[in-house]
């Protein structure tokens, strides 16, 4: 135990409260330096560095208007859909508690995806930062989780029936399939028993994790250090700085400097948000589906059941993936095995992968496609965590990258965000017209969907390529 | 450039999604605004008297009419119709399973219908005020009567003594047979053309404001907040500036 510390009678108030304190709990004023005062970051993030506190802003968010709507909302199919509505005119401010908690659900997706593509678009998944990288992985796919099932509450159509659709999906696990569905419905359809337990873990389970996973990210990230705009170490540079003789000289302390930064992206962010919140909560059918206005009803099917806007890309991936991409698959394996034998690698390494690919074609033929089409889906969530060490370049951040690079990075935002688009469009023909009948919609999101897992599957190939530009020494640092 | 241009036009017309609308016609836009007091009490009264006998409104108290401008007693003497406890909310009395029967679907609980039939063509609301004057006279289906907005449905033309018969004029023959816009009166109701029309303007523009009665208020909030968070941010981002200027 540390050093009981006495402090003199005639300190103030302030200064004898805080030596109370101190002597009693000291952790609480370490963490306070090691996270805040004397957290070094580097002093040159840009617009992007702001997501990731307004993903903690929005967290607290959901958590805080979640406990207001978990006292009046009832997790029964019979009276779920009107206490929804009972929050909505009965309930004080229940209206506002509850868009709120509908718009934060989509605040929260925009926020992580600008928050992933940031950690793209400079490398901050590289050496030392792995785990930050993965720890933050992982609570994107809790997040994932937590909104599928807290979209099932309202019991509205569309949340019965987008349940029922990705429930089903589980099915298609070769062998265990029904069961494990069975197992997540505890029903034969999505019912009382399905809406009892996704409540359960929407107000405790998930969140309980995702908390977990934020200090983990955080306490991972503070080890390490910031990763900043030019990709270059500040650790790595000289040392000293006005506010301490060891800490990085690029490197200002978090508070009050990113503290006071991110207030200012805060007021911009709770403009928008608060824009949807009163004036169009709904979104044009975004937010909040309008069919979700209807009560659950197991026996009407809607015409077109389409996920919210968060999943549409996952699930375009999805429908896209039919025979025709089984063996679009299966040719673009044997083409790589073929192509293998053409390389300088050792004889049997070529042997194996000719022998990986033979069985890899025998089980993409063998499970249905619906089978692959539920591994292609979680597989373009999966790869992220390999980020890390599929991405070669010898720079991190693509300031310094072959200019051509920010083309890749640019085609790949376009599949994610035409997958998007072609996951919340009805499936089918694109056009009316008959001479282009052949352009459907589930063809082109093949096409897409290949090009998104092609970024990821031939990284170690094209982010080598092309030479890099001279990286600075230091940071580059424009005075404000 | 063509192709292009279609195409983005193909992917921004998708972009509204999944909606029950289905609209066999464009639909026209109610020309009344939910601040209309007047056309809300007006619709308050047409929904009462020619909706409440078959749909109900389960989420939509009498008491909250007290927010279009009526009294308490306003309520209880002209538009508590099916029953005596103004602190209930607008149920139906009729059998389930007999409307079934009658009309092939039970009727729809129309507390949030504005909202649920929302969708790419129009408003919910809009939906409604289309609906209700595009029936025309048809001997096929069993209630003798058909829509333009949603054919064959199994209500039979709830205003029909205000609105009369009418017959739609249609161009051209077969497959290629399309509705000009005009009709042809061929009984007379007991409401002018314009009077009609007003009528069920006014109705729509009520499931509107039944649809979320708190709207208003919301946009009124939401102006204040917005003020509100100009200034903040704007006292954050001087906060901000004045903390990083001697940063070298």
């Amino acid at each position: 135990m540390a050093e009981f510390k006495e402090i003199s009678p005639d300190a103030s108030m302030g200064a004898k409260l805080h030596n109370w304190f101190d002597n009693r709990f000291p952790t609480m004023f370490d963490a306070y330096r090691k996270h805040m005062s004397e957290y070094y970051a580097p002093k040159n993030f840009n617009f992007w560095y702001f997501f990731g506190s307004l993903a903690l802003l929005v967290l607290v968010i959901q958590i805080v208007t979640g406990i207001f709507l978990t006292m009046n909302y009832k997790p029964d199919a019979e009276t779920a859909f009107a206490s929804v509505e009972f929050i909505m005119r009965e309930v004080p401010g229940g209206w506002f508690i509850r868009y709120m908690h509908s718009t934060g659900a989509s605040a929260f997706f925009i926020v992580v995806y600008l928050h992933m593509f940031r950690g793209l678009l400079y490398g901050s998944y590289r050496k030392p930062r792995e785990l930050v990288w993965i720890f933050g992985c992982i609570i994107f796919l809790a997040l994932m989780a937590e909104a599928f099932m807290g979209y099932l509450l309202p019991w509205g159509q569309m949340s019965y029936w987008g349940a029922q659709v990705i429930v089903n999906l589980f099915s298609a696990v070769p062998f265990i399939g029904p069961d494990l569905a069975l197992l997540i419905r505890g029903d034969y359809v999505v019912g009382d028993a399905t809406l009892n337990r996704f409540f359960s873990f929407h107000v405790i389970a998930v969140p309980l994790v995702l908390v977990g996973l934020v200090v983990a990210h955080l306490l991972a990230l503070h080890d390490v250090g910031s990763n900043n705009p030019d990709g270059v170490e500040i650790k790595e540079g000289p040392k000293g700085n006005r506010w301490s003789p060891d800490a990085p000289a690029d490197g200002i302390p978090f508070h009050p400097y990113y503290t006071v930064h991110d207030i200012v992206g805060i007021g911009v962010f709770l403009m928008i948000y608060f824009a949807v919140v009163f004036f169009a909560p709904e979104l044009g059918g975004y937010f909040i589906e309008y069919n979700n206005f209807i009560p659950a009803d197991p026996l009407v099917t809607p015409a077109h059941i389409a996920p919210v806007w968060y999943f549409t890309a996952f699930y375009s991936m999805l429908r896209a993936t039919t025979d025709p991409m089984v063996t679009a698959l299966v040719v673009i394996i044997a083409l790589a095995a073929v192509l293998n034998f053409f390389s300088r690698r050792s004889l049997a390494s070529k042997i194996g992968v000719a022998v990986a690919a033979i069985i890899g074609v025998f089980l993409l033929k063998t499970f249905d496609a619906k089978f692959w089409g539920v591994v292609v889906m979680g597989g373009a969530v999966v790869i992220l965590f390999f980020l890390p060490w599929l991405d070669r370049s010898p720079v991190k951040s693509i300031r310094y990258r072959p200019g051509w690079h920010k083309v890749v990075y640019g085609l790949f935002v376009v599949c994610f965000i035409l997958l998007m688009i072609l996951g919340a469009a009805s499936p089918g023909p694109l056009f009316n017209k008959s001479s282009l009948e052949w352009l459907t919609n589930e063809r082109v999101a093949m096409v897409l969907t290949l090009g998104y897992l092609a970024f990821f599957l031939l990284m170690p190939w094209w982010s080598q390529l092309g030479t890099p530009k001279p990286e600075p020494d230091r940071i580059t640092f424009k005075k404000h | 450039m063509n192709f292009w241009k279609r195409l983005l036009f193909v992917l921004v017309a998708a972009l509204p999604l999944a909606a029950m609308q289905a609209s066999a016609i464009p639909l026209d836009k109610v020309p009344k605004q939910t601040t209309d007091l007047v056309s809300l009490q007006h619709g308050a009264k047409v929904f009462v008297n020619y909706c409440l006998g078959c749909h109900a409104a389960s989420f939509m108290r009498y008491t909250k009419l007290q927010e279009l401008g009526l009294s308490q007693k306003e309520i209880e003497d002209n538009l508590l119709l099916a029953t005596d406890d103004i602190g209930t909310t607008m149920t139906v009395a009729m059998d389930p399973v007999k409307a079934k029967d009658w009309f092939g679907v039970n009727p729809p609980d129309l507390s949030v219908i504005a909202r649920a039939l929302s969708g790419p063509g129009g408003s919910g609301a809009d939906y409604v005020y289309t609906l209700l004057r595009t029936y025309y006279r048809d001997p096929t289906p069993p209630t003798g009567w058909n829509n333009l907005v949603f054919p064959n449905i199994g209500m039979p033309h709830p205003l029909w003594e205000l609105q009369g018969e009418r017959e739609p004029i249609f161009a051209g023959e077969g497959d290629k047979k399309v509705f000009t816009g005009r009709w042809k009166q061929v009984t007379k109701g007991t409401l002018t053309p314009v009077e009609y029309e007003e009528t069920v303007a006014d109705l729509a523009n009520y499931l509107a404001w039944m649809a979320e009665p708190v709207q208003n208020k919301r946009i009124a909030i939401g102006v204040w907040v917005m003020i509100f968070l100009f200034l903040f941010t704007l006292i954050a981002w001087r906060l901000n500036a004045s903390y990083w200027k001697d940063v070298e």
